[in-house]
């Protein structure tokens, strides 16, 4: 139970966080913001890889090979495609 | 023990670069160094996870990791600026099918998730499974949208019952799997259940509420990885969950401000009062003045500040090129010219700021509503480019408007408004524009991106 505290108090707070910076952020960098966002919450991936390297179960491991291949998607693609947005903000005259 | 924490010492470091990544995006200039931040952090979780001894077999993650990077990588190297709404939308959906399939490899693996209680695994399953696939159909049911591929928009009471039942259902499974995890019926049901849900929430919204359904589902693609990380007990799962979950909210309230509706609203495609009670067609009869591009022409003669209101319909007639070349002629000849974005312009949160960067505008010329609205009293020309709801004066002047208390851009107070158009057909809200009959008002009926093109020929030849 102590742990689960634990984790419950992470997440508030990085809620928090999360706000106080969000916030901050110009609309015109919104677009960008999602597609970068997007492919931090990727982090999933993480998760994929453990349940795809873990041996006992082939059922597991097969729900872990997809979630690995998801994850992947989102994390390359998000944040390749965040990188292509903005550095057209960045070329100025 | 040395070992899982230098695991645990790594994951702090990425949710910091996360951390400072997304800080990295207050300001453009910082920006891309914010992304490469964001994705050292990634890389150093994914290397230091690989170490884990739990991990025996590598075959199945290469094969992982190199088919989603293939397909992440050409997916975002090719898709075209006016087609990002449907890519976040997409990848919205893959970050919760991720979630939701760790969440069901973590069901067929009970008790091997170390250091964490078994009623913890089992709720937080529940819960990730439940977010995570809800997501993942809810955004595949907006990418079709987006895509153009699916038109059915079903609305009414009938539709919120299933929805609600289907909610229901899925809450109710959730309980009993968490009483009995050692049921795999259950847990399949619960994912059926949410997946349904996802659908029916997603599917009753309509062309200009996208906005607000991508950021919610941004939103929840972060939940569905937080509520994964209470699967595993891994706080950087955690911390970046939260950390998109807080972003895709925060998006979601200012799509709603800008839209003056509430989200219950968006989600049933409700549009407040009918929109049938306004009085169609008739006030458009004999009123409208039209002008042809070489009349339009000589607005822009005289013109000292000139500002451009694009709208979706930009995006559609790919006109934003041809915006640019016409606001550089305009430049070449002394005119300000300045780009007013409204919140909600466009399908996705700041879709307009991206098209406009992609045809090289200049950011600093890009002014949001709150800016730009006080300014339009010294704007000589506005021109208003396949905008239209957003532009009604309705929403400002008329209470019994279906739109009334919307916050709109006051392009009336120009001192000439072209507004280039198709058609006088209405905008998403259904409802008829008074801006098109104002004294000030010149229409310029055609596609946009000939309009601009025209104008330009025109301005050149003065």
């Amino acid at each position: 139970m102590e742990s689960f505290l634990v984790s419950v108090t992470v997440f508030a707070l990085a809620v928090f966080v999360g706000f106080e910076i969000i916030t901050k952020i110009p609309s015109t960098l919104h677009t960008p913001l999602m597609s970068g966002s997007n492919a931090i919450s990727g982090i999933t991936v993480v998760g994929a890889l453990v349940a795809a390297g873990a041996s006992d179960s082939d059922v597991a491991r097969l729900l872990g090979f997809g979630a690995v291949v998801l994850a992947t998607v989102n994390v390359v693609g998000g944040f390749l495609i965040t990188n292509r947005m903005l550095a057209m903000f960045r070329k100025k005259k | 023990m040395t070992a899982d924490s230098a695991i645990q010492a790594a994951y702090l470091i990425a949710a910091i670069l996360f951390i400072l990544g997304l800080k990295g995006l207050t300001s453009p200039r910082t920006a891309v160094r914010g992304n490469l931040m964001g994705a050292a952090g990634m890389l150093i979780a994914v290397l230091a996870t690989l170490t884990d001894r739990q991990i025996v077999s590598f075959e199945t993650i290469a094969a992982g990791l190199a088919v989603g990077a293939v397909i992440g990588i050409i997916w975002a190297v090719r898709v075209q600026m006016t087609a990002m709404p449907q890519l976040v939308a997409a990848f919205n959906g893959f970050g919760g099918g991720a979630s939701a399939l760790v969440a069901a490899a973590a069901a067929f693996l009970p008790g091997t998730i170390e250091g964490v209680p078994p009623i913890q695994v089992d709720i937080s399953v529940a819960l990730s499974a439940f977010i995570g696939s809800a997501t993942l159909s809810g955004s595949l049911v907006a990418w079709a949208k987006l895509q153009g591929i699916l038109w059915w928009q079903p609305r009414g009471l009938a539709l919120q019952l299933l929805s609600n039942a289907s909610a229901l259902t899925a809450v109710v499974l959730g309980g009993l799997y968490v009483l009995d995890p050692e049921s795999m019926w259950l847990f399949a049901g619960l994912c059926a259940g949410s997946v349904l849900y996802g659908i029916l929430l997603t599917v009753a919204v309509g062309g200009a509420d996208m906005p607000v359904i991508i950021a919610l589902l941004n939103s929840c693609s972060g939940l569905a990885a937080a509520a994964t990380g209470f699967v595993l007990g891994n706080d950087v799962l955690i911390i970046s969950g939260s950390l998109v979950g807080a972003s895709g909210f925060i998006l979601t309230q200012i799509m709603c401000k800008a839209m003056n509706r509430s989200l219950w609203d968006v989600l049933r495609g409700d549009l407040g009062q009918a929109a049938a009670a306004s009085p169609q067609g008739d006030i458009y009869a004999g009123r409208v003045k039209s002008a042809s591009p070489d009349e339009a022409a000589l607005l822009f003669d005289v013109a000292r500040v000139v500002t451009v209101v694009p709208g979706y319909g930009m995006a559609v007639a790919q006109a934003q090129h041809a915006v640019r070349d016409f606001a550089q002629l305009l430049e070449a000849r002394g005119t300000e010219v300045r780009y007013a974005i409204h919140p909600v312009a466009g399908r996705m949160p700041g879709h307009m700021n991206v098209l406009l960067a992609e045809a090289d505008v200049p950011y600093d010329r890009l002014y949001d509503m709150d800016t730009i609205n006080p300014m339009f009293n010294e704007c000589d020309v506005a021109i208003v480019l396949g905008a239209n709801d957003v532009v009604n004066p309705a929403a400002r002047d008329e209470p019994g408007s279906p739109i009334y208390g919307m916050p709109i851009l006051e392009v009336d107070k120009a001192q000439v408004v072209l507004v280039i158009k198709r058609s006088l057909s209405p905008g998403f809200a259904g409802i008829t524009n008074s801006l098109f009959v104002n004294d000030k008002t010149l229409m310029l009926f055609s596609d946009g991106k000939k309009a601009m093109q025209d104008l330009a020929r025109e301005v050149r030849d003065l």
